[in-house]
């Protein structure tokens, strides 16, 4: 196969291929991000998360209606509009599912992925009868359309380079909030040991609530990041879940580096492998690794020292 | 969380006798009188996934281990039936029109020209329903040895099993040659020459389908009632005191897993025999949870009450899809929250608060006997 290809061919390829790989990469961890939150800070399995994501993503779409509808001079910018109000919006219904749902079953994980799982159907039927079964994709502006030639052959387009930006913008944001704010102490007091962040004063409800409320404000940013490369449907949310969450698993639970770090390689095995094989075969290999790797190291690359 | 109480070493209680003795009415006369062989036929559709929730009662309700990869062992149970019927289907005289005679006409439409090696053995019967129990057990005991010797438990199981149903489904999606891809294994005829698509056949089949599940009951009774399932509840509310005490805990929890496995399977083999095909969308991750929820619905402590819970939760998604397909996935979802936040135990706990003391009073007056209330105090 490699011998088709002359060297610089192949190279591009290879760089192509890699850069493919950086998206995906860059989709992983926005949307591990908010996932390694809730799930490796709080214990708590979302399995609703991807439906945050589709809430940040039809927000994003609902935007860009109303904005060619009546402001079109403010269409070139109206993604970061978006973005605000899908991080508003994934935000409040965090809380409000946090409040009304959540903070009964702290004490129960495998329940909280039961009824969080029922949580995800009625979202999904919500979403199918207000915006449809079909896919919906936003047009994007002028200036984020198009890409960038390095060489003859290596083309970058500008949606990937933009979602990836953002993503890097983001994990510093998360981890200015989490590891250098006064909110973030509160937040990794509590981990650490509940009873006594309570008996020092933090009110440890209200850093549940805001808390799971950040988590899925960042999906809803990361659903409105996978507009600017896919369409949405109703049950898109539903297909990275799985992924999402052995994503943050094999990172090691409460570590963002390994969350990160694992985002990198499981999407970077994943496009080099699609280049040499069939996609479902790569996504095949690329799952099964790393299912047998968590059952060697049940613990995941990188491990917090904690005392539960 | 209560666990089940039993004041002697007998089999049954007085009570859980009587719930066997209505479970095996129910099945055996009043379904087969009531309805028409096409929903008996779905009823016995309900009834394999009853295989799977008993499974789930004893890993997940008695042994706190929650699967969420039942729906492979479904699968493969149901495969591996699907496979013997498909060989038999597929005779040079029925398949002679194809380029390849003699092999599955899915085979020959993916330019496959002989049959493939891990499909021979599927020739012969007794080697399948040797299969169709052990393949999965096997599968199940890797799994579940590779996690429970390293003490992977709780969330983390579960997600990998769930990342597993996963893969199976792309797998077999993907090798479209070998397995007939995103349609299945369709088109079965015949077992051993007799024709299952009739309806004396589907009759037929109804009962033993029935008739294995009763005798799965009486299994997993029989496990609960043994030493081996008063460890397992131990182990669920305090695995390192049974530890402490000298148990190998994985290896308890080895058993019940490939134990529940093997369920799945008699029931996605009786699926297979009873619908007439197998398709990877039995497989993946919204039926395997699914199947946690005709558990969760029926009481995840309650044998009788999968059955019951597998059978209604079933039974409202045929009328549902029916007559308001959207208001389905609001109702599963609603069901999901409801059976968690507010009846932990499901209809078997609604059964033993409300129902059972009235029963048990209706009793007291009638026959005015104390040993009958002594009898019911004890929950099946």
């Amino acid at each position: 196969m490699i011998g088709d290809y002359t060297f610089g061919e192949f190279t591009s390829i290879l760089a192509m291929q890699g850069f493919a790989g950086l998206i995906l990469f860059s989709v992983f961890v926005l949307m591990a991000l908010g996932l390694a939150i809730i799930f490796g800070q709080m214990g708590v399995i979302n399995m609703a998360h991807g439906e945050f994501m589709i809430l940040g993503a039809y927000v994003t779409y609902i935007c860009s209606h109303i904005v060619t509808e009546y402001v079109p001079g403010l269409f070139p910018v109206y993604f970061f509009i978006a973005m605000a109000l899908a991080f508003v919006a994934a935000f409040a219904l965090g809380v409000l599912v946090e409040w009304g749902m959540i903070r009964f079953l702290y004490r129960r994980p495998l329940d909280t992925l039961l009824a969080t799982w029922g949580l995800s159907l009625i979202l999904q039927q919500v979403y199918r009868s207000v915006f449809g079964a079909r896919e919906v994709g936003v047009t994007l502006p002028d200036w984020m359309m198009g890409s960038i030639a390095l060489t003859d052959m290596i083309e970058i387009p500008i949606n990937g380079l933009f979602v990836m930006a953002l993503t890097l913008i983001v994990s510093f944001a998360v981890y200015f909030i989490l590891f250098r704010s006064a909110w973030g102490k509160q937040v990794r007091a509590v981990l650490q040991n509940r009873v006594m962040a309570g008996a020092v004063g933090i009110n440890t409800k209200r850093v549940d609530a805001l808390t799971f409320g950040l988590g899925c404000g960042i999906a809803g940013i990361a659903g409105s990041a996978f507009t600017m490369i896919g369409s949405t449907g109703p049950t898109a949310g539903q297909l990275y879940i799985v992924d999402t969450f052995l994503v943050v698993v094999f990172g090691g639970a409460g570590s963002l580096i390994g969350t990160i770090a694992s985002a990198f390689t499981i999407s970077q095995a994943q496009s080099t492998m699609e280049f040499f094989m069939s996609g479902s075969m790569a996504k095949v290999l690329t799952l099964l690794t790393v299912v047998g790797i968590l059952m060697l190291r049940p613990q995941g690359l990188f491990t917090l020292n904690i005392r539960r | 969380m209560q666990s089940p109480m039993h004041s002697d070493s007998t089999f049954f209680s007085r009570q859980g006798w009587l719930s066997f003795v209505v479970l095996a009415a129910i099945l055996l006369l009043v379904l087969p009188a009531a309805f028409d062989i096409f929903r008996l036929n779905l009823i016995g559709k309900y009834l394999t996934y009853a295989f799977v929730a008993l499974g789930l009662v004893l890993c997940w309700g008695m042994g706190g281990i929650l699967s969420l990869g039942q729906g492979i062992f479904f699968g493969l149970g149901g495969y591996c039936m699907a496979m013997f019927l498909k060989l038999e289907a597929s005779t040079p005289e029925a398949t002679k029109i194809q380029s390849t005679p003699g092999i599955p006409d899915f085979m020959d439409w993916n330019q496959l020209t002989e049959l493939p090696v891990w499909w021979q053995p599927f020739h012969s019967f007794g080697f399948t329903l040797v299969a169709i129990i052990a393949v999965p057990a096997l599968f199940a005991f890797v799994i579940g040895a590779a996690m429970f010797k390293r003490r992977v438990g709780g969330v983390y199981f579960a997600i990998i099993t769930q990342a597993v149903a996963a893969i199976m489904t792309i797998l077999i999606i993907g090798q479209q040659g070998y397995t007939g891809g995103v349609n299945g294994i369709t088109d079965l005829r015949t077992l051993l020459g007799w024709d299952i698509r009739t309806d004396d056949a589907k009759l037929i089949l109804y009962f033993v389908c029935a008739a294995l599940l009763l005798g799965c009951v009486l299994l997993a009774q029989a496990i609960n009632i043994s030493k081996f399932g008063r460890l397992l509840v131990a182990m669920r509310d305090r695995e390192d005191r049974v530890r402490f005490s000298g148990y190998d805990v994985s290896n308890f929890k080895i058993f019940i897993f490939c134990l529940a496995a093997a369920f799945s399977a008699i029931g996605g083999a009786m699926f297979t025999l009873q619908v007439g095909f197998m398709s990877p969308s039995f497989v993946g991750i919204v039926p395997s949870i699914e199947m946690v929820i005709f558990c969760a619905v029926g009481g995840r402590l309650s044998l009788f009450g999968a059955v019951y819970g597998a059978l209604i939760v079933n039974a409202a998604k045929t009328s549902f899809s029916e007559s308001f397909p959207e208001l389905w996935l609001f109702a599963m979802g609603g069901l999901f929250i409801a059976v968690v936040m507010a009846f932990p135990n499901g209809l078997a706990g609604l059964y033993r608060e409300h129902a059972e003391p009235w029963l048990r009073r209706l009793l007291k007056r009638s026959v005015a006997r104390p040993a009958v209330a002594a009898a019911a105090n004890t929950a099946n």
